[in-house]
């Protein structure tokens, strides 16, 4: 069983890179993309790359908030026959050589639904699992596996988007735990890129009703975007950008390549000297 | 919609607060939709307590859509299903003909509501996924009577099979932009439509064209569609002076039903049938669109319902000869009353429809358009089974202009 999710892995990789006076890098990957081993090795590879928390993706037929390339992401997975068993085994092995880098679980409901929530939350915590993020389950269907995670000992970690008003955020944030995402732009993933004033505002607001991290993500594609957003933000998320890394590097049958693994640790080497520079550039 | 008279044992008190009909339904939506989700919640109830948007309604519905439809005694189609039938039996068929509405279909009856509401709420773009394009007609010619631009996603198959359709709407100022996901049907439409409310959420209005969806959609179309079944009601008892002895409906989503059953549920002596698209044949793994007779309960497209998947929950394409019942779920209404087992809901293969198709068109002088040749294939099935004192009311959804090509390809023609 994972610790206790208030003082779990997340609580405290949020509490080291803050001692560096850093945001918290957050890598998003699809499990199971291009193939099952190739992105074992590539979920292997992040942590000495610079990723603070790795967001795994549950691949779904459906995923009606991604954009292209995510949605690219997890057809090449299910055609390469990834499934939820597979995407937490995977997880498991991961934590037979990583016992410290956080992962959260992210995708859509119905294959976890599917699963049985209350085995799923068992199996999930059992893997090494510290946090989920369920895309189409609002706070008003947190009976359905926000507290049965919770109970269970997972975070679960909620988006706040720029609808989500005053009036709206408590509800939000009511049942959240690890972190708070907040999604920089009305939209799917991988659109148009974030406007760092006004995420700085919006942080702020968020964190107005919130002692929890807040972690900003949806359109962040370079370091120095990465570095922008990190002035404010507690962590940075990052996601399309890597998942099309990926895509840029496979042959012509779709198939990954030797430079797979390698495009994609490039780019989150370059994303982790953006946070690390974030707070440079602010003091500057 | 809590009525006045509801008996205490009612199907008809559905949903409750939280958007449940049962276990089914709810808001399985991204929360940048939700705020979205709570306004058009909010306003609908506004909208239902106020005459003057009902008065406006039903203007419309008459001057422009042509409302009320005609009930219709189908006396050939009668007479050739008694010929075959044992002594004394062969219901008598009627059908409600929503397929003589404005843009030939029941569509309209949902879109004239949801534009009203989309106009008290304020917004100022339209958008709408379609399979068959007769609700992304009905969506792009109100949108047109209002003067709102107007963009309707459609899967690239259907594009394809629905060409009629698809220049029907450029014309009436529509953008359509076809979609290439998956297997590029309505299913995908609706992924497309959904990313487009959540990039646009400020301005835009989702005219969603089946009962199925977040809550309060399924709520919303079943009541603008419910006229459908309050009409078929009226008329009957002027024309026969009592209630149907059974319904027959095609479902794909589910609007028409629902439309026309929701009136009679709690009326016992009814006996109410939907019919789904059997596709190849309910044996032949993904070669239907059964959901509720193949699927099983999950949650796609904001609600739970019945929904054909893989063990993974991994939603499957499906398929049927009619572009507008290929979707792979179920409004949750549908569902609910499956489980609680007030509807029986069966399936008409893609052979069964073709054949009823032809026989309607021949018999009644009435090109059905395939969607309800499925409830066609039930008729003729049910009917002779009936006593020839009983009364069967189909729901003649929409009519077959539209079928035409792919009918003549099915069929060997070359038109």
């Amino acid at each position: 069983m994972s610790a206790d999710a208030s003082s779990g892995r997340i609580a405290r990789r949020f509490a080291a890179v803050r001692n560096e006076l850093r945001p918290a890098l957050v890598t998003f990957v699809t499990a199971g993309d291009p193939d099952l081993a190739t992105s074992e090795k590539i979920l292997a590879a992040l942590p000495g790359a610079g990723a603070d928390i790795i967001e795994l993706g549950m691949p779904f037929s459906d995923p009606m908030a991604d954009g292209p390339a995510i949605q690219a992401a997890g057809l090449r997975a299910l055609k390469a026959g990834q499934t939820l068993r597979k995407t937490l085994a995977m997880v498991r092995r991961f934590r037979e050589i990583d016992a410290d880098t956080p992962i959260v679980l992210m995708g859509y409901y119905n294959p976890i639904y599917q699963y049985g929530s209350e085995k799923f939350v068992a199996d999930a915590c059992d893997a090494g699992v510290d946090g989920l993020i369920v895309v189409d389950l609002p706070p008003e269907e947190d009976e359905e596996l926000c507290i049965p995670a919770l109970k269970g000992g997972l975070n679960f970690i909620r988006l706040a988007t720029p609808t989500t008003d005053d009036r709206r955020l408590p509800k939000v944030l009511q049942n959240t735990s690890g972190f708070v995402y907040y999604v920089s732009i009305n939209g799917i993933t991988g659109s148009a890129a974030p406007d760092s004033t006004r995420v700085a505002e919006a942080v702020d607001r968020i964190k107005a009703h919130t002692e929890l991290p807040v972690a900003v993500g949806f359109g962040v594609r370079t370091r120095e975007q990465a570095g922008a957003i990190g002035r404010t933000a507690d962590g940075v998320v990052v996601g399309s950008a890597i998942v099309q890394a990926v895509a840029a590097s496979l042959d012509e049958d779709g198939k990954a390549t030797q430079n797979t693994v390698s495009a994609v640790t490039a780019l989150v080497g370059e994303l982790a000297e953006g946070v690390r520079l974030s707070r440079q550039m602010a003091a500057e | 919609m809590a009525e006045p008279g509801l008996k205490p044992n009612t199907y008809r008190s559905g949903p409750d607060e939280t958007g449940h009909f049962g276990m089914f339904g709810g808001r399985f939506v991204a929360e940048t939709l939700m705020p979205n989700i709570l306004e058009l919640e909010a306003a609908y109830k506004a909208a239902k307590e106020d005459p003057e948007f009902h008065a406006e309604l039903a203007s419309l519905a008459t001057h422009y859509a042509g409302r009320p439809s005609p009930l219709y005694y189908a006396e050939r189609l009668t007479e050739h299903l008694r010929e075959a039938a044992p002594a004394g039996r062969g219901a008598k068929v009627y059908f409600k003909r929503d397929e003589l509405n404005h843009t030939g279909s029941h569509k309209i009856n949902n879109c004239l509501g949801q534009i009203l509401l989309a106009r008290k709420m304020g917004k100022s773009r339209i958008i709408a996924e379609t399979g068959a394009g007769q609700h992304g007609v009905a969506s792009a010619t109100v949108a047109a009577r209002f003067g709102l631009p107007c963009t309707v996603y459609m899967g690239k198959t259907d594009t394809e099979r629905q060409k009629p359709n698809v220049f029907r709407m450029r014309l009436l100022g529509a953008e359509v932009k076809p979609v290439t996901a998956g297997a590029g049907t309505l299913k995908d439409a609706m992924n497309e439509a959904l990313r487009d409310w959540v990039t646009n959420v400020e301005d835009t209005y989702y005219i969603i064209g089946t009962a199925a969806g977040p809550h309060p959609y399924p709520e919303l179309v079943r009541d603008f569609q419910s006229v459908i079944g309050r009409e078929a009601k009226e008329q009957l008892q002027e024309m026969e002076g009592r209630l149907p002895d059974a319904l027959v409906a095609c479902l794909g989503g589910g609007s028409n039903a629902i439309g026309l059953f929701h009136p009679f549920l709690d009326d016992e002596s009814v006996k109410i049938y939907g019919v789904e698209a059997g596709g190849h044949g309910l044996e032949v793994e993904n070669g239907h669109a059964a959901s509720l007779n193949g699927g099983r309960p999950g949650v796609l497209h904001g609600n739970r319902t019945y929904l054909l998947q893989d063990g993974d929950g991994q939603i499957l394409e499906g398929h049927s000869i009619s572009a507008g019942l290929d979707y792979p779920g179920i409004g949750p209404e549908h569902a609910f009353l499956k489980d609680s087992g007030r509807v029986t809901y069966v399936s008409a293969t893609d052979r069964e429809a073709l054949d009823a198709f032809q026989l309607c068109t021949r018999l009644e002088g009435i090109i059905p358009a395939l969607e309800p040749a499925h409830a066609l294939a039930e008729v003729i099935k049910l009917a002779p089974r009936m006593d020839r004192d009983q009364i069967i009311v189909m729901n003649m959804c929409g009519r077959g202009d539209k079928d035409i090509f792919a009918v003549a390809g099915h069929l060997g023609m070359d038109i």
